[in-house]
């Protein structure tokens, strides 16, 4: 353990260390370096967390983060609300919306199933989605959650809540990816490309 | 294939050893303690990236060393290539092939196809079914990757689905759409593990049955009974059927985790009513099976290790052994043995290319003669 000469100091590091990804020296050098700097740098990095707690909401349509009550997707009349995709968290829509090719809207799950780690449905937003569903507002519901056996799982789950509406349900392909070369894919992924294949008149489309 | 050269530094009992290898047959002989089995152990890291015996890499150094390194050069199809793994203390495993670096262990395995044949096996026999499913599952993943996928995601399911169980127990609580799931998925996967082993066994037993009836001189016959509940009817009705039971108990009770191999010798289980030279038998025909069928996935033939292999059994089976393994379906073959004259008796008919070495304190010395 450090001994620090100042207990301000001493705080500080604390706080930081609690971050995820952070240990006590690199606290110690953030901590350094905001002392380094004009005091204008840290009232502004402290300010903007304070606020970001105190202010932040979640769109009560999609559960993302967002500044008012409906986040800019949802309130934007140019994406198809028909079209939903489901996404365990923000840095999910932040991606897909980084491809620029999506033109529906999001629903943010908050989490996937996962009893390991104390997740279960109801800890999810669940209803708020099968709700919109069961009005009839939804055409197409998009899964977007991680390639693995807990998203699976979320997959399914979901899958069995919404079968019995009207609504086309699909997931994201899981296979090569974009410039891979064969050779170096893993045996599971390539085993499920080929079952999996696409005709290829859809690849024409683009 | 075959191990041409193996030399080793700080591993286990052994300082500084260089070993060229024949193609056939190699023994080992010496008094105990002396290092036989250490260098079995080193030919085993070879393959497998690391001890038959002990998982803990860095207890395999010399007591007084801060390092191992093994380094072997095998012949496959006329080119030569060198495997070199070193262990230092508190670092990392080094494992190359010719001079390059392997980032996964697990792309090595299989490469170089070894089968082991030691007295720690007989766990397969006495110890519980873990055991048993473990073995076989090392059988069939390493040339299966989806087999493995799936088992590996079964094990996944069945922590949840178990976590899950708990939960509720603790909670008082109970949602069945939750638990639906993990048993939807537990059957799904469970199923296709199921199919596996069934058409894994109806290959393998085959082979099995050759080897046993040829080391007994058909004496006695003998069986592996795969025992699943998933043989007992569908397996998601009985999932819901334990359902009571399962939320009593909080775990799951129903599934391939609780399959078992039943070893049978005359239709009684070999585990009770087996002498020790028939479970020896038994296990060496297994293993035998097990090199043949690598064999025919992999097109070519595995080394095979018999550490210890002539205690307890009778002259007759030993005998046999040794001819069955001289011959051409047959590769290299490594044996170890603490008497060195029955090793010559027994070679003397056998007309196949031969080396012995005698093991003293962990050096190892060529007294090859008398051809």
């Amino acid at each position: 353990m450090y001994n620090f000469p100042s207990k301000l100091l001493e705080n500080a590091v604390n706080e930081l260390s609690k971050l995820p990804g952070i240990g006590r020296k690199t606290a110690l050098r953030l901590v350094l370096h905001l002392l380094k700097q004009d005091s204008a740098i840290a009232d502004a990095l402290g300010e903007s967390i304070i606020k970001l707690r105190k202010e932040i909401n979640y769109c009560k349509l999609c559960h993302n983060i967002s500044d008012s009550e409906i986040c800019l997707i949802c309130s934007n009349p140019q994406r198809d609300q028909g079209i939903v995709c489901v996404v365990e968290d923000v840095r999910d829509v932040m991606a897909i919306e980084n491809t620029g090719l999506y033109k529906g809207v999001y629903h943010v799950l908050g989490g996937i199933i996962s009893p390991m780690e104390g997740v279960g449905p109801g800890d999810l937003n669940f209803d708020s989605l099968i709700g919109k569903a069961a009005k009839g507002e939804i055409k197409e519901i998009i899964m977007a959650l991680s390639a693995t056996m807990e998203g699976d799982t979320t997959n399914f789950y979901l899958y069995k809540r919404l079968k019995e509406f009207q609504i086309t349900i699909s997931t994201i392909a899981r296979g090569i990816s974009i410039g891979d070369e064969l050779e170096y894919a893993d045996e599971i992924t390539l085993g499920r490309s080929i079952m999996n294949r696409t005709p290829y008149e859809n690849m024409l489309k683009g | 294939m075959y191990l041409q050269k193996i030399s080793l530094i700080n591993f286990k009992n052994y300082a500084d050893e260089e070993l060229e290898f024949c193609e056939k047959i190699n023994c080992f002989v010496g008094d105990n303690g002396e290092g036989k089995t250490n260098l079995l152990d080193a030919i085993h890291y070879l393959s497998f990236c690391k001890s038959y015996f002990n998982p803990i890499d860095s207890q395999n150094i010399k007591h007084d060393a801060d390092f191992f390194v093994i380094q072997g050069t095998n012949l496959k199809s006329e080119s030569l290539d060198v495997i070199y793994c070193a262990q230092k203390r508190n670092e990392r495993k080094q494992f190359k092939l010719n001079k390059k670096e392997y980032s996964r262990f697990s792309d090595h395995i299989g490469l170089y196809p070894l089968v082991m044949i030691s007295p720690a096996d007989y766990g397969l026999i006495n110890e519980g079914s873990e055991e048993r499913r473990r073995y076989i599952d090392s059988v069939i993943s390493q040339f299966d990757k989806i087999y493995l996928d799936n088992l590996i995601n079964y094990n996944k399911v069945l922590l949840q689905r178990n976590i899950l169980l708990k939960q509720f127990a603790e909670s008082r609580s109970f949602d069945k759409s939750s638990l639906e799931i993990w048993s939807n998925k537990l059957v799904m996967l469970g199923q296709k593990i199921y199919e596996k082993r069934l058409t894994f066994l109806d290959q393998f037993l085959p082979i099995f049955r050759k080897f046993f009836a040829f080391i007994s001189g058909g004496k006695e016959n003998v069986d592996i009974d795969y025992q699943s509940q998933l043989s007992d009817g569908n397996f998601e009705k009985q999932l819901n059927d334990a359902l009571e039971r399962e939320r009593t108990l909080r775990y799951s009770i129903v599934g391939t985790h609780k399959d078992d191999l039943q070893f049978n010798i005359d239709t009684y289980p070999l585990k009770r009513y087996g002498s020790q030279g028939q479970q020896k038998s038994f296990i060496i025909a297994l293993k035998l099976a097990q090199f043949e069928y690598t064999k025919n996935i992999k097109g070519f033939k595995p080394i095979l290790l018999f550490d210890d292999i002539f205690d307890k059994l009778d002259n007759f089976r030993v005998e046999q052994l040794m001819k069955l393994v001289s011959n051409d379906s047959f590769g290299q073959v490594f044996v170890t043995d603490a008497h060195p004259e029955r090793i010559r008796t027994i070679f003397n008919d056998i007309n196949t290319e031969l080396k012995v070495f005698e093991i003293k304190k962990g050096t190892a010395t060529e007294v090859t003669t008398g051809q």
